[in-house]
């Protein structure tokens, strides 16, 4: 439409209609506070190139999906993520989801477990098997996957701090299972910066966990090479309050300062960078959720082609697992959160989601229910078996919209890249406290939003109910923590201590040479070495972080 | 008599878990709503915030706690503060909390319990009415 015409509608349409019936409000923001033009159309992606810009599914920059037949081909993997109790109760429900049609494993473990302590510790007081399961050496990872043939499925671990043990238990069960560890494949979450940016499960100081990441780099090409060794996440950078682009912003300049470290270790840019993996947050705001997925995977293709020339193809494919945003969810009216949920992996879909996770409506609550998440995995069923959307690639490709949000996304995103590399990369970022405080300024705007009903969520701060529905919660009480304090005492018992106690020392030593640290945690877990021993062996050579609380 | 200074505040967040959105959200809210916020930050043990609640001559302690260790951390935080002499400090905790551990953690001197989705006004609004009893 030439200038003048659109000229002539907003003057002989548009402002009469205005006039009789004024607009809802006097300007319209996405949830993360971004101004909503009333209508988009072709002029907004005026410099848009296909090819260059998009290019067809499975060609750079991916931003149309790196598989060539989308969601024809295969569907993305339905992993429900899950843990609670001991591994006894958490090997149960997992044998339910794989019985009800889940196609991955996705391990929650407990506070103390991903805080490197063991249930025992005083630390861990009321806190064993209450957010996740709880394990504490390698017999607990020995129930957990009793029954479960690790040679058969592909298992993701949400596990950060102490990633290198967890993830020398999987490889040591794995092994007592008789599968070869060349056939392994699963992730591990890995990802510490965004611990000191949002979720702040850390234990070490910045440089050497960065170092143990690098670690475990080396060790996966070289020993696990179906291993996924890194989930680079904003999930949790999402659920402490960012805007949708400062998460992937700074989950995008995480993985850039991975890249960096890990060359800088030595490792081949298209050695390690193909195995890399991403998770994103599948939050409310619909189409501004798929514009950055699709961003994400231009912006990490043109960064890897042209920041560190990578050469292999698999080295620019960005593939992410998505998460349903469990901020969203509401105490009040808890079936509203069915419909949220179905809503939000709808755009983690239309987004080209590698891997999903739905929420249950009961996580404002309590830990889910197995009703709840039997629920939760049919919402991501329904939506690929019934809904259609599944069988056009990028369907809202080409939307005047949708393509104007996703160029916004990629400026913004490199706006932000230019001021954290000014400022020496994400780490001195981090020392800096600059994605804290941005995250921090973020939430606490949207919060005011809310007070003030700019922004609604329905049965919380409108349209709120009389007489909630009783339902039923997930309790779970003190047992957990009695049986895995118990175990763990017949453990050291029972355990060849002195054992245990050289390859501690081997570990100690490892950490204060430049040694990969995976061969002596390797044999500290076969010798039934616990998560709270190793992690102390490494908190008396490298200290504990503590960051400086601001508000 | 109502002394003329500004109601003071501690902010913990106790126990092993590290999400501290809503402690950094409250803090703002209490800090923009005129009163003295201390934030302890993060992992704070009941004996660290007994003491710090002491140092800071608090009026008011909010605690978050998102991670179902409310039964373990809070019976002996309540203990604390009566063998310091701080009984008459309000105690408020902001989080999950189950239903059937309310009632149990009111009987040991919880004055306020904010589940998810209150308003920071809300909160803001307990306080003043609360506090202003006691200075």
């Amino acid at each position: 439409m030439a200038d003048a015409d659109r000229e002539r509608w907003r003057r002989e349409t548009l402002e009469p209609a205005l006039k009789k019936a004024p607009e809802r409000a006097s300007t319209f923001t996405t949830i993360s506070g971004r101004p909503v033009d009333r209508l988009y159309s072709a002029e907004n992606v005026e410099g848009l190139d296909y090819d260059r810009d998009l290019a067809d599914p499975g060609a750079f920059p991916y931003t149309r999906g790196i598989h060539r037949s989308g969601y024809r081909g295969k569907l993305w993997t339905m992993r429900q993520f899950a843990g609670f109790g001991t591994p006894q109760d958490t090997n149960a429900r997992y044998k339910a989801l794989l019985e009800a049609g889940g196609t991955g494993l996705s391990v929650a473990f407990d506070l103390p477990t991903l805080m490197g302590r063991d249930p025992d510790h005083e630390l861990s007081r009321g806190e064993v098997g209450k957010c996740g399961v709880s394990v504490a050496s390698l017999a607990d990872m020995e129930a957990l996957f009793d029954g479960i043939s690790l040679g058969d499925i592909t298992t993701s671990m949400t596990i950060n701090s102490p990633a290198a043990m967890i993830f020398a238990m999987y490889l040591v069960v794995a092994e007592r299972q008789g599968a070869d560890w060349e056939t392994l494949s699963g992730t591990i979450q890995n990802d510490i910066l965004k611990e000191f940016i949002a979720q702040k499960e850390y234990i070490f100081p910045p440089r050497p966990s960065m170092r143990i990441i690098t670690d475990i780099f080396a060790f996966s090409l070289a020993s696990v090479p179906r291993w996924n060794p890194i989930s680079v996440s904003g999930y949790h950078i999402r659920e402490a309050g960012a805007t949708a682009l400062q998460e992937l912003a700074f989950t995008l300049r995480d993985g850039i300062e991975y890249v960096d470290w890990g060359v800088k270790a030595g490792l081949d840019v298209d050695s390690f960078v193909p195995r890399m993996s991403f998770f994103f947050n599948a939050h409310s705001d619909f189409f501004e959720e798929i514009a950055k997925y699709r961003a994400a995977r231009r912006i990490w293709a043109r960064e890897m082609r042209d920041r560190f020339g990578a050469r292999s193809e698999r080295s620019w494919k960005l593939r992410f697992h998505s998460q349903t945003a469990g901020v969203s969810l509401t105490a009040q009216q808890p079936y509203n959160n069915v419909v949220r949920t179905a809503l939000q992996a709808l755009s983690a879909v239309l987004g080209g989601t590698n891997s999903l996770h739905t929420n249950s409506l009961d996580e404002a609550l309590a830990l889910p229910t197995e009703q709840a998440a039997t629920l939760a995995l049919r919402t991501q069923q329904i939506i690929a078996h019934e809904s259609g959307i599944a069988e056009a690639i990028d369907p809202f490709g080409g939307s005047f919209y949708v393509e104007t949000l996703t160029n916004q996304m990629e400026e913004g995103a490199r706006a932000y890249f230019a001021q954290i590399d000014r400022m020496g990369g994400m780490v001195e970022a981090i020392e800096r406290g600059f994605p804290q405080k941005e995250i921090a300024d973020s939430s606490y705007r949207f919060q005011q939003a809310l007070e003030r009903k700019e922004k609604v969520v329905v049965g919380v701060n409108d349209f709120i109910g009389t007489g909630e529905p009783t339902f039923e919660t997930l309790y779970l009480d003190e047992s957990a923590s009695e049986t895995q304090i118990g175990a763990l005492e017949r453990l050291r018992k029972t355990r060849d201590a002195g054992e245990v106690a050289r390859a501690l020392d081997r570990l100690r030593a490892a950490a204060n040479s430049v040694d990969n640290v995976m061969p002596p945690i390797l044999d500290a877990v076969r010798a039934y070495a616990t998560v709270g021993e190793m992690c102390d062996a490494l908190r008396e050579v490298w200290g504990e972080y503590e960051e400086v609380p601001a508000i | 008599m109502r002394v003329d200074r500004k109601i003071r505040v501690v902010i913990a967040k106790p126990g092993l878990d590290g999400h501290d959105r809503g402690a950094k959200v409250i803090a703002r809210a209490l800090r923009d709503a005129g009163m003295e916020v201390i934030y302890t930050g993060l992992r704070q043990t009941p004996e660290q915030i007994a003491t710090a609640s002491l140092q800071e001559d608090a009026d008011v302690i909010g605690l978050s706690i998102l991670s179902g260790a409310h039964n373990h951390i809070v019976p002996r935080l309540m203990e604390l503060l009566r063998q310091n002499g701080l009984d008459d400090v309000l105690v408020l905790i902001g989080g999950i909390i189950p239903d059937v551990d309310i009632p149990k953690l009111k009987a040991i001197g919880v004055k306020g319990i904010f589940l998810p989705g209150t308003g920071m006004q809300e909160i803001v609004d307990f306080i003043n009415l609360h506090v202003r009893a006691r200075v």
